[in-house]
C-alpha cells in the first residue's frame, strides 16, 4: 500500500450528458514515471485535473500519496505539483520573481535561495531578471517545470509537457523528467507522442473511450503483440536526427 | 486545514505584491487610471469650466468628486482584465493545485483594486490641490469621504470580478466598465442637474453617482450632507452585496 503514489479505482466523471471517464482503474508506483497515453479528447486532462484537486470526481476511490482525494484535498495539494498543458507562468514577472512567489506560497523559509538554486539548475540564471514575456517557448517550459519543483513535492503531474516544443526543447524536458525520477520523485505524464512514452515511462497506460484498455511496462505491452520479426531494412535517418545532427555541429563550431 | 488558514494573510500579501507589480509595470494601466482623469480635470477646469455655471466660485472643488469616481470606474476595468488573464494563462490552476487558501486568489485581486485605486485617488487629489482645490473639511469628514470611496470601489470591484470570470475575450472583460465610466456624466458630477430636461434629470438625480458625488462634495466643503450620504451608502453596500454573491457563485461554477 505504502509504495503506491496513486491508486485509482472506478473513477467516473461526466460533463452534463457526456460521460468522459467510465470507471478508470490504475496504480502508479512511487518513484516511477507513469505515462498516460490517449488521443485528443480521450480524457487525459480530465484525469489530471481530478488528481490535482481542480475538478471533482463523480464516483470512485482516489488515493494520492496515501491521502484520500475527496476527504483530504489539502494534504494532497501539499504533496503534489501540476505543470499544466499551457505554461502556467506569470508573463509580467521575471523568472526569479515567479519562482520566489511560488516558494512564498509554499511557505518555504528561504524563497530567494530556492529561486536561485532552481534558476541555476534549469540554466535560467542569465535570464533570471528579465520579464517572462521575453522568454522562448523552451525557456518558458523550463521555468514552468522549475516552478513545479519548488518545495520538492513527491509527485509531479506533467500534462503534455512537450506539446508545442521544438525537438531540442523536447529532449531537454525528457532529460529533466529522467533526472526527477532518478531523484525519487514520482512523475505522472500525459502525452500523445508514443515515442515520448517509450523513451521515458516505466509504466504505460492507454486511455480509450473512458477506460484504461491496456497498462503495464513497455516490455509487457510488447508481449501483447505478435513477436518481433527479424528483417533487414536500410535505416534512413529521420528528419529529427538530421536536424539535431546539424544543430549539434553548429553548437560545436561555436 | 488549520495550517492553511493560518497562512491566509501571508498568501494574500503574496497575491497583492504580484498584481501591484503588474500595475506598476503596465504604462497603459497607469495612464488610464491616473493620467486620463487628470487630463479630464484639466480640460473641464481650464477649457469648459469658465462657461459652466455651478453656483460655486471654485470649479475644481465642484468637479473633484466626479473625477475621483471616473478614475475608480476606469481602474476596476483592469481588475476584470487581470482576473481574465489569470484564468486564460493557467496560473489560476497552478494556484488552485497548491496548498494555499484558495480564496486568496480572488481576494488578492480585490485588495489590489482597493490599494491601486487609493493610490490613484491620492495622486489626483494632489494634482487638484495644485490646481486650486481647497477643503475646509475636518478629519472626520475626510474619513467619511474615504469610507464612501472605499465602498464605491468595493461595489464596482465585485462587478469587475463577475466580468473577469465570465468574459469570453479580453475586450469583453473590460467592456462592462464603459457604461459605469459614463454614469458620472449624467449626474451632478460636472454640472448641476437643474438645467437638464426633466426625463434626464429624473434619471440623473436618482442614480447612485449623484448621491455619492453630492455626499462627497458636501463633506469636503463642510456643508451639511443630509440624506445623500445614507443614500450613497445604501447604493454602494447594496450593489456590493449583490455583486459579491453573484461573483462567488460564478467563481464556484468556474473552478
Amino acid at each position: 500500500m505504502q509504495n503506491k503514489a496513486i491508486r485509482v479505482k472506478g473513477l467516473k466523471k461526466s460533463y452534463k450528458q457526456l460521460e468522459v471517464l467510465k470507471g478508470v482503474d490504475f496504480e502508479v508506483e512511487q518513484g516511477s514515471i507513469f505515462a498516460l497515453l490517449g488521443s485528443n479528447g480521450a480524457g487525459k486532462t480530465t484525469i489530471v485535473k481530478i488528481l490535482t484537486t481542480l475538478l471533482k470526481q463523480d464516483s470512485g476511490t482516489t488515493i494520492v500519496n496515501g491521502f484520500d482525494l475527496v476527504s483530504e484535498p489539502d494534504h494532497v495539494r501539499q504533496s503534489i505539483s501540476l505543470t499544466g498543458q499551457f505554461a502556467a507562468v506569470d508573463e509580467i514577472l521575471t523568472g526569479r520573481e515567479n519562482l520566489s512567489m511560488i516558494a512564498r506560497l509554499r511557505h518555504l523559509s528561504h524563497p530567494r535561495q530556492v529561486a536561485d538554486d532552481l534558476l541555476k539548475r534549469f540554466s535560467l540564471t542569465e535570464a533570471a531578471d528579465r520579464g517572462v514575456s521575453t522568454y522562448s517557448g523552451g525557456m518558458r517550459r523550463r521555468l514552468d517545470i522549475a516552478m513545479s519543483l519548488v518545495g520538492k513535492p513527491q509527485l509531479i503531474f506533467l500534462d503534455e509537457p512537450t506539446t508545442g516544443l521544438d525537438p531540442e526543447g523536447r529532449i531537454e524536458v525528457w532529460k529533466i523528467v529522467k533526472e526527477l525520477a532518478d531523484g525519487g520523485t514520482t512523475v505522472f505524464l500525459t502525452t500523445q507522442y508514443l515515442e515520448e512514452a517509450e523513451q521515458l515511462a516505466d509504466q504505460i497506460a492507454i486511455l480509450h473511450e473512458g477506460k484504461i484498455i491496456v497498462s503495464g511496462t513497455l516490455a509487457e505491452l510488447k508481449k501483447l503483440f505478435p513477436p518481433a520479426k527479424v528483417e533487414y531494412i536500410e535505416k534512413q535517418p529521420t528528419l529529427e536526427e538530421i536536424f539535431l545532427a546539424i544543430i549539434g555541429q553548429k553548437m560545436e563550431e561555436k | 486545514m488549520e495550517t492553511i488558514k493560518n497562512y491566509f494573510f501571508m498568501d494574500l500579501s503574496v497575491m497583492l505584491g504580484r498584481s501591484m507589480r503588474h500595475i506598476f509595470r503596465s504604462m497603459d494601466t497607469i495612464i488610464t487610471v491616473t493620467i486620463t482623469p487628470i487630463a479630464m480635470m484639466l480640460l473641464f477646469v481650464y477649457v469648459f469650466g469658465g462657461a459652466i455655471q455651478t453656483g460655486t466660485a471654485n470649479y475644481v472643488n465642484y468637479l473633484l468628486p466626479g473625477i475621483l469616481l471616473i478614475a475608480i470606474a476606469s481602474g476596476i476595468a483592469y481588475t476584470a482584465y487581470r482576473l481574465f488573464m489569470d484564468m486564460q494563462r493557467g496560473i489560476l490552476e497552478r494556484f488552485h493545485s497548491m496548498p494555499i487558501a484558495r480564496s486568496t486568489v480572488l481576494w488578492g485581486h480585490v485588495l489590489t483594486s482597493l490599494v491601486s485605486n487609493a493610490i490613484s485617488v491620492a495622486v489626483i487629489i494632489l494634482v487638484a490641490l495644485i490646481m486650486g482645490f481647497r477643503s475646509s473639511a475636518g478629519v472626520l469628514s475626510w474619513l467619511a469621504v474615504a469610507g464612501i470611496l472605499t465602498l464605491f470601489t468595493l461595489a464596482l470591484t465585485w462587478i469587475a470580478v463577475i466580468a473577469g470570470l465570465s468574459a469570453k475575450s479580453v475586450d469583453g472583460a473590460g467592456a462592462f466598465s464603459y457604461p459605469i465610466i459614463f454614469l458620472p456624466f449624467i449626474s451632478s458630477a460636472f454640472v448641476p442637474t437643474g438645467t437638464m430636461p426633466s426625463a434626464v434629470r429624473v434619471f440623473a438625480e436618482n442614480q447612485p453617482v449623484t448621491s455619492i458625488v453630492n455626499a462627497i462634495r458636501a463633506l469636503l466643503s463642510d456643508q451639511p450632507v443630509g440624506n445623500d450620504i445614507w443614500i450613497a451608502a445604501v447604493w454602494c453596500i447594496g450593489i456590493m452585496l449583490v455583486a459579491y454573491f453573484f461573483a462567488m457563485s460564478v467563481y464556484k461554477k468556474r473552478v
